[in-house]
């Protein structure tokens, strides 16, 4: 028996070395690269996923000859990865997705600030925090996607008109476990007060024509089935599917353009306290916000540049120009937690 | 030899040697349970931090609803896996018909396919917008209601089509190794064919199928990717939220102990319920089934290539299609890099789970049963966790531990001081091993404990040397074990998304990691490319699982022939 187990163990481990010497081997190469190399490399942690952002620092890496490596994970667990690993972190920059989690990040002291002239004549005041502890890098607008065919424009004037009775069994939502919903109904909160805000969610769940969806496209294909009328989505999900159809018979509409404008959020990043390569770290960071990098960083997800110098692609400004709410995006962050227990009063799932 | 003095000491010796090298066997017992404690730990820790105010909040609006929403989910994967495992195990172990030989191992093959990816492809055909639907209102008018597919219904089908596998797997080897022996006598004392089912094979076959519904169990409640397509609010969906929306993971290791507590009740009910009852067999020879006739043998393969049908070749074929589809843009190089990484990953932690498996198992049965069981049940809670906890408490075990002790060391030395542990291989396979510990303990101990002491003497008695009793009895009738528990984890390693996403070093990317990129990002059609490879490269290590559990250890076949129950 002993010897069995010895015979056993012995081939179970020199096979776990094989291939762990396979696996080492696999990254050894990348290593040798790095060392050959002067410049320093950056380290990001990216909410943003990697076919959106791989190009960019690929052609960062051309112009400059600073390579950036990184990994891509849901902003909550980057944002947990960051205050497990403290001073300990390889990580140079977090980039993520929505103010609400730049907000936590910031909150829990995970950033520095970043004084640079670059960043402020790049980024306007609203989509920065105050602190300058992080920068939005590009714009994402929420806003109506209507069925052509269903509904006039005319109908539509502002995200609080969704609850009238009118829309009755007309409205599609995603669920508001995501954090865009989440950021939306935060601003609601900061610019409508806590009592009206509560009132106009519930009259969404009871206008809706079935339970949330998982995610803007299957709403919107909700609203092309004929399950309802309208919904509430990010523009770049209503790209992708004109994209695929330029016939789709969904069209985009601007929302409360009278007062205070179209609901926008951020992608955007921020310089971490425990950096180890700061200044080529706030290098990049400045280069992104650039009108250069500015047209790339947005079109690759048809979003609006953050930069005001720099239009959006072709294909994105062709759903108009729209004015947006300039509420500092923070308030998103600060609200977020107040926003999600109004929805679990108002039975938003 | 004559001198009694020197014999004592001798004896001595020996037995001062035997007791340590005893001893030694508590190390590898030990090393997983600590293993698996550091996560739990962090969790169960986090009760030290009282949040009234999510907890209030909790109270008010949703927990009736969540654990009512779990209850169901629960009972109703439970009740359909027993049913569509044990009789699809049953007709294939036992009887003979039409399309048997390959719904043998076909039935296997949904256990290749992740969860999130069967539940996106399924609501993508079966919701308003979808095909079917689509089909309905055309035929029947918009008025005619279709069932309410993004509710308990749609997330408990899903579940049962993803998870029934265990059952099966578990049953169909049970029922084979029962052969028909006691079948035949309870016929023969005048039980019909469906007495002899319930009173002798069901009874006899019930601790391996509540083995394979606990693992389902497991799954079920640990589950995200799946109710989060359905947006069907669970316990698993409210320790999430608690994470991403409140950003308060106290809130949410709190709420996922009392899921660890559920799930340690029940095992240890399981346990109770189980009780003294063990059966074994006597390894049969060779297998004779009861031959279905007409529309018998009919309906039973209609019943199976249904089943096999909806679970696999549905799913697999709508993912073909969306491949076919989007065309091959995405095979670039970097697309084999994510085949390569997700096998080795792969390799790895199935060799080094069954490893620690087998150590453990030989430990328990070196110490005996009583003197490790604690330490061996709490190494497979890891399994019962949703993956993203138990993966935030992993990291945040090693980044202490790389931060209070490796970094200490490194300073005492003088060395730059940076992480060994978080961000590294090491870690990454440490964690799978914590995840899928008790995947892998099941088969490995199973197997451990057929071999009878009584084996060994008989071999030598016949004159058999240690070399030979090694490779003819030992080895024959382990490597099944070993092998299952291999390939169950290379299975589930390659499916696993959370651990893999948080803990993976830099250019790590694993086919499961492009997977959630893209549906992140809602991009379900181009997520169908990297599910598909996944659900080949995993079918492999399915089909070499049945394959294997198919053959007869003919060894012990003959070396065992009339032996009784083991001591």
């Amino acid at each position: 028996m002993k010897q069995l187990t010895r015979t056993l163990i012995g081939g179970l481990l020199a096979g776990t070395t094989g291939l762990l010497l396979a696996a080492c081997s696999d990254s050894g190469d990348q290593g040798q690269a790095e060392q050959t190399e002067a410049k320093p490399t950056v380290t990001v942690y990216s909410a943003r996923a990697e076919h959106l952002i791989q190009p960019i620092f690929e052609r960062y890496t051309e112009e400059t000859g600073v390579k950036v490596r990184f990994i891509t994970d849901s902003a909550g667990a980057l944002i947990q990865r960051l205050k497990a690993e403290g001073s300990n972190t390889p990580a140079d920059l977090l980039l993520t997705v929505d103010a609400g989690n730049l907000w936590q990040a910031s909150q829990e002291g995970l950033f520095q600030p970043v004084e640079s002239e670059v960043l402020e004549r790049n980024i306007p005041d609203h989509l920065q925090a105050d602190n300058n502890d992080w920068f939005g890098l590009s714009v994402r607008a929420r806003t109506i996607v209507y069925s052509t065919e269903r509904v006039d424009p005319s109908e539509l004037s502002t995200y609080e008109a969704l609850a009238d009775d009118q829309w009755q069994g007309r409205l599609c939502l995603r669920t508001a476990k995501k954090v865009y919903n989440q950021s939306l109904v935060a601003t609601m909160i900061n610019t409508l007060g806590e009592e009206t805000t509560e009132e106009i969610v519930s009259g969404w769940v009871n206008n809706l024509a079935t339970a949330p969806h998982s995610n803007d496209t299957s709403a919107m294909e909700a609203v092309l089935a004929g399950q309802c009328d309208v919904t509430l989505v990010n523009t770049y999900y209503f790209g992708r599917l004109q994209k695929d159809n330029p016939e789709v018979k969904l069209a985009i509409f601007w929302p409360n353009q009278d007062g205070r404008g179209v609901h926008v959020n951020v992608s955007g990043a921020g310089l971490t306290k425990h950096a180890k390569q700061p200044e080529a770290a706030q290098a990049l960071l400045e280069w992104l916000s650039s009108p250069e990098a500015q047209e790339q960083f947005a079109e690759a997800n048809q979003e609006y540049p953050a930069n005001g110098s720099v239009e959006p692609s072709d294909f994105v400004a062709a759903w108009g120009d729209f004015k947006a709410d300039s509420v500092n995006v923070e308030s998103a962050g600060r609200l977020q937690s107040d926003a999600i227990k109004l929805m679990d009063r108002a039975g938003y799932r | 030899m004559t001198n009694p003095a020197m014999t004592h000491s001798v004896i001595q010796r020996e037995r001062r040697r035997h007791y340590w090298q005893a001893r030694l066997w508590h190390l590898p017992v030990w090393f997983m349970a600590v293993l698996v404690l550091m996560p739990v730990s962090v969790i169960v820790l986090s009760w030290g931090d009282a949040q009234t105010d999510i907890w209030q909040h909790l109270i008010q609006t949703q927990l009736g609803r969540l654990l009512e929403n779990t209850l169901i989910l629960v009972v109703g994967v439970g009740l359909w896996t027993l049913l569509l495992g044990v009789s699809l195990a049953w007709l294939v172990a036992v009887c003979d018909f039409p399309g048997r030989r390959w719904l043998d191992w076909a039935l296997m093959l949904p256990l290749a396919v992740p969860t999130y990816v069967v539940a996106f492809v399924f609501l993508a055909i079966t919701d308003y917008a979808g095909p079917i639907q689509s089909l309905w209102r055309a035929w029947l008018g918009p008025d005619v209601a279709f069932l309410p597919v993004r509710g308990p219904l749609g997330v408990v089908f899903i579940m049962t089509c993803v998870l029934y596998p265990y059952v099966y797997m578990l049953a169909r080897s049970a029922f084979i190794a029962q052969g028909r022996g006691l079948t035949d006598a309870a016929r023969l004392l005048g039980e019909g064919p469906w007495g002899a089912f319930w009173r002798v094979a069901l009874p006899m076959a019930r601790p391996a199928i509540a083995v394979g519904i606990s693992l389902a169990l497991m799954e079920t409640l640990a589950d995200f990717g799946a109710v989060a397509v359905f947006n069907y609010d669970t316990f698993t969906t409210a320790i999430y939220k608690s994470w991403f929306g409140f950003f308060n993971l106290t809130a949410a290791a709190q709420l996922a102990s009392l899921l660890l507590l559920f799930v340690a009740l029940a095992l240890f009910a399981e346990q109770k319920g189980r009780g003294r009852s063990r059966f074994h067999q006597t390894p049969r020879r060779e297998t004779q089934r009861y031959p279905l006739k007409g529309v018998q043998a009919w309906l039973a393969s209609g019943y199976c290539i249904t089943v096999f049908v909806v679970a696999f070749a549905i799913p697999i074929g709508q993912l073909a299609l969306w491949t076919w589809a989007e065309g091959a843009a995405a095979l670039d190089s970097r697309y084999w890099s994510l085949i390569r990484h997700t096998f080795i990953l792969g390799g790895v932690a199935a060799l080094a789970t069954t490893l620690l498996a087998l150590l453990v198992a030989y430990g328990q049965r070196l110490l005996g049963k009583h003197q490790v069981s604690g330490a061996v049940r709490l190494a497979s809670l890891g399994y019962a966790l949703p993956g993203s906890v138990l993966a935030v408490g992993i990291m945040i075990g090693f980044a202490f531990i790389d931060r209070e002790i490796i970094n200490r060391v490194q300073a005492l030395l003088g060395l730059e001081t940076q992480q060994l542990l978080v961000g590294t291989l090491l870690a990454l396979i440490l964690a799978y091993a914590i995840r899928f510990f008790s995947v892998a303990f099941g088969p490995v101990q199973s197997s451990l404990e057929r071999i009878r002491p009584s084996y060994q003497e008989a071999a030598h008695s016949l004159g058999a040397n240690q070399w030979r009793v090694l490779l003819r009895v030992y080895l024959p009738l382990l490597t099944p074990g070993l092998l299952t528990a291999a390939l169950l984890v290379l299975v589930d390693t390659m499916k696993e998304m959370p651990a893999t996403l948080l803990l993976r070093p830099f250019g790590w990317d694993t086919l499961a990691v492009r997977i959630y990129e893209l549906t992140g990002e809602g991009q379900w059609r181009r997520a169908a490319l990297p599910a598909l490879t996944l659900v080949i490269l995993s079918i492999a290590p399915v089909m070499l699982m049945i394959r294997q559990s198919r053959l007869p250890a003919r060894t012990a076949t003959t070396l065992s022939s009339g032996s009784g129950p083991k001591p």
